[in-house]
């Protein structure tokens, strides 16, 4: 039977290192069947977050040979036969212990954003809304929250900047309703003010991580930026617009 | 680690507390929120990350968008057969006529469907349902249900509680009046009070080795309610999903949606034989294409033919794909071809079927527009749970009430896909409705510290003990037992020694040591989860070997065929004033003579009105 050496970050918010650990590979298995083995053989205690363990919940965010990747859909035939994994937290967030960081503050994140305000439904009741007019929405809806495009973001995780800027996950949340053909609302001000759509200077490092390959910074983030150039440095544009018409769209 | 006192714990309180944040705890506390109550939310993972999101083809309502001759009769009559008519008249009834109303309300909220060409909701096809009848986003539909309640839900003033962990329920006298549970993150001890409590707290899957369910669903809602003195029934119905992945091993289980049968995937033996047209059973043989050539025309939209048999119900499919391996006719790791390559285009298939494609790229570097899956059935869902009141959702406890998975009763004894997510909704929104009017007209409790303190030397126990085994490894055992006695096709000898086994792993289980200390800590989390599993695999164990027949999703080699004298039951289960667990069956009430004829029509009659007509 094969085997397989995990070097593991192991420790809380005041000290840590690395752990080696070696377990019984069988074909097929990923990252995060690795760690399960070194819970039931070595460390019941390990922490990991993990649930649908089939890439469609976004729990088990970490960096695994220092990229982040989700631990379920990271396969380790796809690295050299003897090759240590490295696997570790996500820098970008608080560490708790081991594996799993405090990423709370994208839950607050997402309370600042003013949900979706529809119009009127049509007079039978019913909302109508053509396909192609949702299908850029529905992309961003793929989104699976799990913060790997936050954790790689460099305004978070370089400079820190978690009071200026949502980060992509919340730029592409605001993007959807925005371009939703039923919302009435205007995020523009605070897009520009309190979310921070400034911030980001288009390395698409967020769209590269993106395990549901939304394209985060195209689809999403450099149209809001558009926007907001629109509105604040083009304001006679803007006015035109509003006076003589042109969708908020 | 020595317990708090029960002064010094932390303690928040709550008119309703609701326990589980996938779609019906979720609708629930937006309900109790909306009504003006203070609300809580508890949940296990991170907020968003509950089993719904995993749901992938649709949610079911009769909407009638994509085929205008659907209705909430011939959704309730489909609701009904499928469950072999052991599922309560009354909610199949209420769902049925509500899930309309409930998915529009989701798009006030944010939920984007995909659309017809005139702009509404487009439906998918689906096993066991008449008319295209699913709302559904591509195949991500559970987790536009969970975002979109989510999103909505973290503006209506909701206290959500993420990653704790209830451990018990508390009781005044009767009553049910609050929760103990722990955060995972610290693994101090946290007291809920409340007026009322809603449990959402979904399946048991992990009982079972091979299951599509995460490690969450231990029967935690189940086990408490149980614990609590609530009754369970229907329990012996757990369903096996037809399709999940059978390789590689690591993946085993992992679910495969309908949809692709829905949008035309077939079912292939080894020899290459389309073999679900041997398997149509009796009752659905007027309604089931014959050949080949008459399916074919269905799935291009003839109306005047009948459904491909691989839309036949989810207990007829895993049987039919479990008789095939038997018999030899298994694919290379044992499962069946699901193939759905050779019937669309591959762009069609990676625009209607995304993530599968994802999931078989990513994980088993199969290409599904090139070549067919392989598949084999997976544990994915208890219709079982605790008995509730049909329209309260109060279950035999005042001032507990369950919604979702854990309670029973709209399913019966085999679930329709697609009927899962629209029950979420409907009767969530129905547990947070009534959980609000009990928690109006009652006053806060009593906690009992006795009761407190005993949850807390339970839990210690795990951590403090000098040795004893690994809990991971004692949950493997349990996987194996209920695997191999209590799999999808049932006997009463090897039902009875599975009970004397799992009798003796309760003993193990109960002796496992927790490493190091509580702080997020998997270990023991798993420990504490173990008596919830071994609650729950017992009343399941005891409902097989009691129900002498096989329904829907039960089935006895030893007790073949529906028996009708086992139609008029259903098994209750519940904890006897010895400790010792009970169980009885009880003869069902009659239903309504006007929903028993819908149920029981031939489809023409209903659709020509010849029969429901005056039933509102």
């Amino acid at each position: 039977m094969a085997t397989r050496t995990f070097k593991v970050w192991r420790g809380d918010k005041d000290s840590g290192e690395f752990k080696e650990y070696t377990v019984e590979v069988q074909p097929g298995m990923v990252v995060l069947d690795g760690i399960h083995r070194i819970q039931a053989e070595h460390s019941s205690d390990l922490a990991v977050r993990w649930n649908c363990k089939a890439g469609k919940c976004g729990s088990c965010s970490m960096e695994i040979n220092g990229k982040p990747r989700l631990g379920c859909m990271t396969r380790l035939n796809t690295f050299a036969p003897g090759e240590t994994i490295t696997v570790q937290p996500l820098k970008t967030f608080p560490l708790i212990k081991d594996l799993v960081t405090d990423v709370s503050w994208n839950f607050e994140q997402n309370k600042r954003i003013p949900p979706l305000k529809p119009r009127a439904r049509d007079a039978d009741g019913n909302y109508r809304m053509m396909q192609e007019d949702v299908d850029r929405v529905q992309e961003f809806r793929k989104c699976i929250e799990c913060f790997l495009c936050q954790d790689v973001c460099h305004v978070l995780r370089d400079h820190k900047k978690h009071d200026h800027f949502v980060g992509p996950r919340f730029m592409i949340r605001l993007a959807q309703l925005e371009m939703h053909p039923l919302d009435t609302a205007d995020r523009v001000p605070q897009m520009r003010k309190e979310f921070g759509s400034g911030w980001c200077n288009i390395t698409r490092c967020c769209t590269e991580v993106c395990p549901e390959h939304i394209q985060i910074t195209d689809n999403g983030i450099i149209p809001m930026k558009e926007r907001v150039v629109d509105r604040y440095y083009d304001p006679i544009a803007w006015f035109m617009k509003k006076v003589f018409g042109g969708s908020k769209a | 680690m020595a317990g708090p006192e029960v002064s010094e714990l932390q303690t928040f309180e709550h008119d309703v507390l609701v326990i589980g944040a996938g779609g019906a705890g979720l609708r629930a506390a937006i309900e109790s929120s909306g009504r003006g109550m203070n609300t809580g939310l508890v949940c296990k993972s991170l907020l968003g990350k509950a089993h719904t999101v995993m749901a992938e083809g649709g949610m079911a309502a009769a909407l009638g968008f994509t085929d205008a001759r659907d209705n909430w009769k011939v959704h309730f009559r489909d609701t009904m057969r499928g469950g072999k008519f052991l599922n309560q008249w009354r909610m199949a009834e209420l769902h049925a006529k509500e899930a309309p109303q409930r998915v529009r309300e989701l798009e006030e909220w944010g939920a984007v469907f995909d659309r017809t060409d005139k702009g509404l909701i487009h439906q998918r096809n689906f096993g066991g349902h008449r008319y295209p009848r699913l709302a559904h986003v591509g195949d991500r539909t559970g987790l536009e249900l969970i975002r979109t309640l989510q999103d909505h839900g973290v503006h209506q003033g909701i206290s959500v509680h993420m990653e704790c962990t209830v451990l018990d329920l508390l009781k005044d006298g009767d009553r049910v009046i609050g929760a103990l549970g722990y955060w995972r993150e610290t693994g101090r001890f946290v007291l809920f009070k409340a007026k009322a409590v809603v449990l959402c707290s979904g399946g048991v899957g992990k009982a079972w080795r091979v299951t599509s369910n995460s490690w969450e669903y231990t029967g935690d809602g189940l086990a408490m309610a149980y614990l609590a003195g609530a009754e369970l029934m229907d329990l012996e119905f757990t369903q096996f999903h037809p399709t999940g992945m059978v390789w590689p091993p690591s993946v085993r289980g992992t679910l495969v949606t309908e949809g692709v049968r829905g949008d035309g995937g077939i079912l292939k033996n080894s020899e290459g034989k389309r073999f679900m047209f041997g398997y149509i059973p009796e009752r659905f043989a007027p309604e089931t294409a014959d050949t080949e050539d008459e399916a074919n025309r269905w799935l291009k939209g003839d109306k005047e033919a009948r459904r491909p048999p691989e839309l036949l119900t989810r207990d007829v499919v895993a049987r039919a794909i479990t008789r095939e391996v038997k018999e030899g006719r298994g694919s290379e790791h044992g499962g069946v071809y699901l193939d759905i390559a050779s019937r669309l285009p591959a762009e069609q298939i990676k625009k209607k079927l995304p993530s599968m494609y994802h999931q078989f790229k990513e994980l088993a570097e199969v290409d599904i527009t090139a070549q067919p899956m392989e598949v084999g059935p997976t544990l994915h869902y208890h219709m079982g749970g605790i008995k509730v009141d049909h329209d309260t959702q109060m279950t035999t406890v005042p001032g507990l009430f369950a919604a979702g998975e854990c309670a029973a009763g709209l399913h019966g004894a085999n679930r329709l896909g697609g009927n899962s997510l629209s029950d979420l909704i409907v009767f969530g929104k129905r547990a947070g409705e009534f959980a609000s009017e009990y928690a109006n007209s009652n006053d806060a409790g009593k906690v009992n510290d006795e009761q407190v303190k005993a949850a807390l030397r339970r839990a210690t126990d795990f951590l403090n003990r000098e040795e004893g085994p690994n809990p991971f490894v004692v949950q493997e055992n349990l996987q194996a037992i209920m695997n191999d006695h209590v799999g999808i096709v049932r006997e009463g000898a090897e039902l009875s020694a599975g009970l004397e086994k799992l009798a003796e792993w309760k003993q193990e289980a109960e002796k496992a040591k927790a490493h190091s200390a509580s702080q997020y800590n998997a270990g023991w989390h798993t420990a504490l989860d173990l008596r919830n599993l071994a609650i729950a695999s017992e009343g399941i164990t005891r409902a097989a070997l009691m129900r002498e027949e096989s329904r829907g999703a039960h089935t006895r080699v030893d007790f073949e065929g529906e028996r009708e004298e086992w139609g008029k039951y259903n098994v209750f289960v519940w904890r006897g004033e010895d400790g010792e667990m009970k169980i009885e069956k009880r003869e069902r009430p009659e239903p309504p003579k006007g929903l028993k004829e819908i149920g029981y029509a031939k489809i023409e009659d209903l659709e020509s009105g010849k029969v429901g007509a005056d039933v509102e």
